[in-house]
């Protein structure tokens, strides 16, 4: 196999675009969290934009490769060693049999994404590579890499090397981040008071922030005492289990409000009183814990505009890398 | 028939690619029908750029493209529907009743509960007395009757990939209530039977969970790999409408369709129904006996 997993660092999975289509059955869309910088190194390398790449969370891994071929690194700012030698990050380059990849301690930010030509070769399952590991589907079999374990790699396309991304399309990596949300779903169940909390507190995320969710902490927030409705449990922020969106916000027992991202628990019994827009889904990839988050409030016109703009982002992206 | 009053949903947006909609904060088999209507009629139409559409207990979800199908667009196709759908007090859906055996008080719950009893309301009793004592059932063996007599409704499919959430076809004073564990446990086996609020479940995989445990079924109901029949075609076995009896069975049987599971030629015992809501409403527990006859015969 063309590459060996040496060390698999902390959490290191194959992810594509994600699988769409069966989450109502409980399969999420699973696939990177940060999709920008998944396209970007897939088209660094010649990739299509949804070729499996690996997403590496928090400390990457050591990869010993034993084909010559042409990978780049996007994402989280981290320092990037060829045989101990550094290379830029957001540019493709050569490695060749023998050579060993690791990476150093993130700087700024939470993941990394390392792309390959020709794209991770691992069977597709319903219609994607990417890696849902509370299920065990998908990826490389159905799981975090592993110390040794072996990789292959399809057939590449037109992998230059020394293509790089212009450094205003790369992502802010804030350590203050602004995230909007439209407010929503149970949001009536906050009083007045929670509500303004909600918005008005510098939120700090925990170290519980993985591919299922992003929990913080920073307040407590004011429900609604209410007659709790039939099947709904006993808590005031408990609800008939209902369906989580991608991006919703959950506050178990008030507490610790939980952004679900794209291994999201597919519903529940837990009140959502926002939900993360589309366009801001990669800033939450990429926030790290001790990060400081405000949620600003937008209506749904600006969660489209926002999402307009992200989408020339990445047309942008297309037309430098083309 | 449209009765706007008795059925005017809610609609509420999550973020630019979903939407959510609440027909009713309770629960119960009238707003699960609704939802399971409205959802169907759905499905007939599919507009281009619908992505999920996610039927729950009491509401439901749709995951779209907002750059194919405009959400204002969305919003009114839904609310068409709904007013098409009224009360859905005729709606009929084809469907199948599933059998799930179950040994109930097994060694597995029991040891996991044990070791969790400090999370639990009652610490001196098992999940099963516990349960049993709150909805006034004179001992484990009624409460089993009860879990095991009337079929269920998975009315919604997920959490996790394939759980199946379930809600008992009686009536709401006969439903089994629970409280979820104080505290959530770290681990639960894979294919535990579980109960919380109203709501039944079977965990798919092996993991965290608060729903008290009352037994575990032999047969999975998840597959990632695809290896047994019941999977050839989709990982998960449950989709949002089955109906499932629980059929308690005693260590030999359980030994035995494991032994079936792990050879790989173990499959669910399920017929093809019709469900008719304005038949199970005039008389449920008739029709839950027309049901299981379905499942028995042949």
């Amino acid at each position: 196999m063309p590459v060996e997993v040496t060390k698999p660092g902390l959490a290191t999975t194959v992810q594509d675009r994600g699988r769409e289509g069966y989450y109502h059955v409980g399969v999420p869309p699973s696939g990177a969290l940060d999709q920008f910088s998944l396209v970007a190194a897939n088209l660094l390398v010649g990739n299509p934009a949804d070729a499996a790449a690996l997403e590496c969370a928090y400390m990457g891994p050591e990869l010993r490769f034993t084909e010559s071929t042409v990978v780049a690194a996007t994402g989280a700012e981290v320092e990037l060693r060829l045989n101990g030698e550094a290379q830029p990050g957001w540019t493709s380059f050569a490695v060749a049999s023998g050579d060993v990849l690791t990476f150093g301690h993130i700087k700024r930010g939470a993941r990394m994404y390392l792309a390959i030509a020709g794209g991770i070769d691992v069977p597709e399952v319903l219609g994607s590579r990417a890696t849902y590991t509370l299920g065990g589907l998908g990826g490389h079999e159905g799981r975090a890499l592993q110390a040794g374990d072996e990789l292959a790699i399809g057939s590449a396309g037109d992998g230059a090397v020394g293509r790089s991304v212009p450094e205003d399309l790369w992502p802010d990596l804030p350590n203050e981040l602004q995230i909007r949300v439209v407010m929503g779903l149970y949001d009536h169940l906050l009083t007045d008071g929670g509500r303004e909390t909600f918005l008005a507190t510098s939120w700090t995320l925990t170290p519980v922030a993985d591919r299922v969710g992003f929990r913080y902490k920073g307040a407590e927030l004011d429900m609604v005492q209410r007659e709790q409705p039939f099947g709904a449990g006993s808590d005031p922020s408990n609800i008939v289990d209902a369906p989580y969106p991608i991006g919703s916000i959950q506050v178990p027992g008030g507490v610790e409000p939980i952004v679900l991202h794209r291994d999201a628990v597919s519903g529940g019994g837990y009140a959502m009183i926002a939900t993360v827009i589309s366009a801001d889904m990669d800033a939450i990839a990429q926030s790290a814990p001790g990060s400081r988050t405000r949620f600003v409030a937008v209506d749904l016109e600006a969660a489209l505009t926002a999402r307009r703009e992200r989408a020339d982002r990445v047309s942008r992206l297309q037309g430098v890398l083309d | 028939m449209s009765t706007a009053d008795a059925t005017s949903a809610r609609y509420s947006w999550g973020a630019d690619e979903h939407l959510f909609v609440e027909m009713d904060e309770a629960m119960s088999l009238e707003a699960y029908f609704r939802s399971m209507a409205v959802v169907t009629a759905l499905r007939e139409r599919r507009p281009e750029g619908v992505i999920d559409i996610c039927p729950a207990n009491a509401s439901y979800q749709v995951r779209f493209d907002p750059d194919k199908l405009a959400p204002d667009r969305l919003e009114s196709l839904m609310r068409e529907i709904e007013a098409e759908v009224g009360d859905a007090h005729d709606f009929e859906f084809e469907t199948r009743i599933v059998e799930i055996p179950v040994l109930y008080n097994d060694p597995w719950t029991h040891e996991t509960l044990m070791r969790f009893r400090d999370r639990h309301q009652d610490p001196e009793a098992t999940d099963l007395e516990y349960a049993a004592r709150i909805n006034s059932f004179d001992d484990v063996q009624g409460f089993i009757d009860a879990h095991s007599s009337a079929p269920w409704m998975a009315s919604m499919v997920g959490f996790v990939a394939g759980l199946p959430f379930l809600y008992q076809m009686v009536s709401r004073e006969r439903q089994l209530e629970v409280p979820k564990y104080v505290r959530p446990r770290t681990d639960t086996p894979a294919l535990t039977v579980g109960h919380g609020g109203c709501f039944g479940c079977i965990y798919s995989v092996k993991g965290a969970g608060g729903y008290q445990m009352f037994g575990i079924t032999p047969v999975p109901i998840y597959d990632p790999r695809q290896e047994l029949p019941d999977f050839k075609d989709f990982v998960c076995f449950f989709e949002p409408g089955d109906i499932v009896k629980f059929e308690p069975i005693d260590r030999d049987r359980y030994d035995e369709l494991r032994g079936e599971a792990e050879d790989g030629r173990i499959s669910i015992r399920q017929k093809p129904v019709t469900f008719n809501l304005e038949q199970f409403t005039a008389d449920p527990d008739a029709y839950n006996e027309r049901l299981l006859d379905v499942l028995n015969a042949g």
